[in-house]
């Protein structure tokens, strides 16, 4: 009876092109505004290292000033000091373990024609990219040896290898930096986490850096961070030595921990640290060490803006107000064609039947809105990133993959056949005596 | 066979209470051909409402093929009016946007037979009522004579025990309205029973049998008796 019930469908909106134009055009519009809303938020609120979510932890100890937290309610810092980061990365307890921070190196192409440039460089330590599954085209990153013998080598982002070295693999070339060179270890795959996960600091929606160096050489040169720093009491002394030594934090730390019993075990490791590092004058606030998730992470740092949010809501409300008047479009329909029901009662159709019938059609419209709401989707989205050109990173936020096509389709149909309910069930309820009578 | 023992059928809003039907007894055997005449208002078409299940009656038994009716659910109901009753109607209620075919096709879908079945039973009744040509038109491209008569194929093409008509000639001129009733004669003769209802006197004299219904009550007899009997009152 499917096939029947589509034919009909297909007939009645045929039939009256007019009413079913303007109940598509309804639900389309009410789609297109909740599912680029939709579509933003999906985009913020990804996490892409879903995957690891259960075995990745960034790594907060709360060194802070002991008359003030952090951040209110008695949030810890959101980075580690050098110190810390330095003595937990050493001690190994987990199964992967990796600090980071932002800098900036100005990079000198070999080629003559393209001119040296500022970029942005993620000092890090060996095991990121395998913590983190990046992805790699060329060769590979580099090792815990080379970390501690602080050796000159670099990854490079494909984009950044397209544009010094054509796209071609690099790996074992020399880049020069700040007058220094750089060994090509790797090159990676195209990658770009969004939001970027492993440092929330400045802006989550930021491309990933294209350059990668290791921690320990960027500590060696003295680079400073270009991400966020922050000091509840200032170095003792000036001085990049130190400025590392002092309570300023300014560097991400990540761990692996397969296992439940690891990551108790880790939380055991981190008590311990701070315990002794009190007993040592620091860490003067109570113990409050934290390992999150990268989406617990995400979630602290409020990736979603509220406002997104807000104009979800609304957006939803935007939504039911179309649903309604294809309710009110439904019911002049069923009104239209009560003598087609009333007679397909006379010849047998049982109200369950007629109801399966009018479901059908109306998830035909639906599926006809929800197509057409992907264009109005896709149109919201073109207006955001207009609206919002100047961000770099917009581009990113507006982009609708299958996913968001499929909920977008989903959405249309469920609505419309959630706005069909009572049509349909006021047309199972004509009277085909009364009806049949008057004709 | 139909059966309708003290039928009454009220209709009630907040402050009317209309009696259509008012103890109404009556039994139709097996290939009658029965008209019920009556005048306006009298409650021939709640009859016949009734009789094809379109209605539910207010008190009284109804009984078809010995299957005691008032106590189905509206699913059964469905099943009954679906296999058992064929209903032609005055304004004949073809579904405009269906072609012949499809119209014929409408009883037989909510009956679940498969394609060839209904194909054989569509080609049937619409060589019978003289349409084979026409399958492919739709209702706005046929005179009224060959709507009613795909009607009257519709109605067929369940092959049901009864065949109730709603004035079925009302809206056609008089040549085009004997062909119809030869017709219904032509169904009668091989075995439907057929109940008729027409405010018509040369019409009712076609039928074997005739009933009259006035205020709700039914009389056996020759309806010019009892027009006769209603205009001297």
């Amino acid at each position: 009876m499917l096939r029947y019930y589509l034919k009909l469908g297909f007939l009645s909106i045929r039939a009256n092109p007019a009413l079913s134009l303007l109940m598509v055009a309804a639900i389309a519009v009410g789609i297109g505004a909740c599912m680029t809303m939709v579509t933003v938020r999906h985009v913020m609120a990804d996490n892409p290292i879903a995957h690891k979510n259960d075995r990745l932890f960034h790594v907060q100890v709360d060194n802070w000033n002991p008359n003030n937290p952090y951040r209110e309610p008695n949030e810890p810092p959101e980075q580690v000091t050098y110190l810390d980061a330095t003595r937990l990365l050493e001690a190994g307890r987990a199964h992967r373990q990796v600090i980071s921070f932002k800098s900036d190196r100005v990079v000198q192409p070999d080629d003559d024609e393209i001119l040296p440039f500022q970029e942005e460089v993620r000092a890090t330590s060996a095991d990121f990219f395998a913590m983190f599954d990046v992805p790699f085209k060329y060769g590979s990153g580099w090792d815990a040896a080379a970390d501690r013998a602080e050796e000159r080598v670099t990854v490079l982002s494909a984009a950044m290898n397209d544009r010094l070295y054509g796209g071609e693999d690099s790996t074992g070339r020399m880049l020069m930096m700040n007058n220094e060179p750089y060994r090509v270890a790797g090159v990676l795959d195209d990658w770009r986490p969004t939001p970027k996960f492993f440092d929330l600091n400045n802006n989550p929606y930021e491309d990933p850096e294209d350059i990668y160096t290791p921690f320990s050489v960027a500590v060696t040169g003295e680079w400073g961070s270009s991400g966020n720093n922050s000091c509840w009491k200032s170095p003792e002394e000036a001085g990049y030595a130190s400025y590392l030594a002092s309570e300023c934090i300014w560097i991400q730390m990540w761990v692996e921990l397969p296992t439940q019993a690891d990551k108790e075990a880790y939380e055991q490791f981190l008590a311990d640290y701070v315990t002794e590092q009190k007993e040592l004058g620091r860490f003067p606030r109570p113990l409050n060490n934290r390992l999150s998730t990268p989406e617990e992470w995400m979630i602290n740092q409020e990736v979603v803006d509220d406002m997104v949010s807000v104009l979800l809501a609304l957006s939803a409300l935007f939504l039911l107000v179309c649903l309604l008047n294809t309710i009110g479009l439904l019911l002049a329909k069923v009104i239209r064609r009560r003598n087609d029901i009333s007679l397909r009662r006379a010849l047998g159709a049982s109200k369950a039947e007629l109801f399966r019938q009018y479901i059908v059609e109306a998830g035909m419209i639906g599926g006809a809105g929800g197509l057409a709401g992907i264009g109005m989707t896709w149109l919201g989205l073109r207006g955001i990133e207009n609206v919002f050109s100047e961000y770099d990173f917009i581009e990113h936020l507006v982009t609708m993959d299958w996913q968001m096509v499929g909920l977008a389709v989903l959405l249309a149909i469920v609505s419309s056949l959630g706005a069909a309910l009572y049509p349909t069930w006021r047309a199972c309820r004509v009277s085909p005596a009364t009806t049949l009578r008057i004709q | 066979m139909l059966v309708m023992k003290d039928v009454y059928k009220i209709y009630r809003t907040d402050t009317v209470e209309t009696h259509a039907l008012r103890g109404l007894s009556l039994t139709v055997e097996e290939g009658e051909f029965l008209s019920v005449t009556g005048p306006s208002g009298s409650g021939k078409t709640t009859f016949l409402n009734i009789a094809g299940l379109l209605e539910e009656l207010t008190s009284g038994t109804y009984e078809l093929d010995g299957r005691d009716i008032s106590s189905l659910n509206d699913r059964e109901r469905s099943r009954v009016r679906n296999e058992k009753i064929g209903f032609i109607f005055q304004s004949f209620n073809l579904i405009p946007e269906l072609n012949v075919f499809d119209n014929v096709d409408v009883p037989l879908r909510y009956r679940g037979f498969d394609r060839a079945e209904r194909h054989r039973r569509i080609t049937e009744c619409l060589e019978r009522v003289g349409l084979a040509s026409r399958t492919k038109h739709f209702p706005a491209q046929l005179s009224g004579g060959q709507q009613q008569r795909v009607a009257i194929a519709r109605a067929l093409a369940g092959e049901p025990r009864f065949l109730l008509a709603d004035e079925p000639t009302g809206n056609l001129d008089t040549n085009m309205a004997d062909s119809v009733l030869d017709l219904l004669a032509e169904i009668n003769a091989s075995g439907t029973t057929i109940i008729m209802v027409t405010h018509e006197l040369t019409l009712a004299d076609r039928a074997r049998r005739n009933i009259f219904v006035r205020d709700g009550e039914l009389h056996d007899g020759p309806p010019e008796l009892h027009f006769a009997t209603a205009a001297s009152a």
